[in-house]
């Protein structure tokens, strides 16, 4: 009881450093944060691709109009984002259950592999973008 | 059975994740080799069984993945009572409404 509360005292009196200038986020943290953040997008993007996916399949002028409205140069950009969201995702979770199993715990390790989400993510959205467009 | 309540969440996280990979990779390689870029064959890929019963896995998984996801979102970044209660209520209504609104679009083509 006491030690926390010494350890609570020590924690305010601790400086801080809140210059964004000066702080730099490393590699694992960024992928870790994106992790979520695409989640969260590909979450509330999900109504669009729905909507997207049932007009498709509705009726040959349907499928006719989405391609149309996909071929847009805003669509695209979207649908890219989503791609990316998507992969970057994919990647990360993978590298996560990796991790759950102990595997990759090593700082340089975890460090490369955060690279390697990252690198594998915006890859796959180049491939992918590459090939539809 | 696993016991704890979150070591079931966590397991639940990850099943749901794996699936969803290897439904990604499947239909990605399919798409991949079949270019159903027209109607017919598009339509044609959505109407098989296989297709039909994987996606609806894939659908659950989402819903239940998401709901996760979002949970964890939510009690990290929504701190008052009401706001907290009221988000949750509505991700977990609009995960509903996307998991029959998938089952209908699969079922009516």
């Amino acid at each position: 009881m006491n030690q926390a509360r010494n350890l609570n005292r020590k924690d305010k009196q601790r400086p801080k450093n809140l210059d964004l200038r000066t702080v730099r986020l490393p590699v694992p943290a960024l992928v870790s944060i994106l992790h979520r953040a695409s989640g969260a997008v590909l979450f509330l993007l999900l109504p669009v691709l729905l909507l997207g996916l049932q007009c498709s399949l509705n009726s040959a002028e349907h499928f006719a109009h989405i391609k149309e409205v996909a071929a847009q140069p805003f669509v695209k950009l979207l649908l890219l984002g989503v791609v990316w969201a998507f992969s970057h995702h994919f990647f990360a979770g993978l590298r996560h259950i990796a991790m759950d199993f102990q595997w990759g715990m090593e700082l340089t390790t975890a460090r490369l592999t955060a690279k390697l989400v990252l690198a594998l993510g915006l890859l796959v959205t180049l491939l992918i973008g590459t090939a539809l467009w | 059975m696993v016991k704890s309540h979150a070591l079931r969440l966590w397991l639940a996280q990850r099943i749901t994740g794996a699936l969803m990979a290897i439904y990604a990779l499947m239909v990605g390689s399919v798409l991949y080799v079949q270019h159903p870029t027209e109607y017919g064959t598009w339509k044609a890929l959505f109407s098989t069984g296989w297709m039909r019963a994987a996606t609806l896995v894939f659908v659950l998984s989402l819903v239940w993945h998401a709901w996760l996801g979002m949970h964890d979102i939510l009690i990290d970044y929504v701190k008052p009572a009401l706001a907290h209660r009221i988000l949750k209520n509505l991700v977990v209504l609009s995960l509903a409404v996307y998991a029959v609104w998938s089952m209908r679009i699969l079922w009516s083509i």
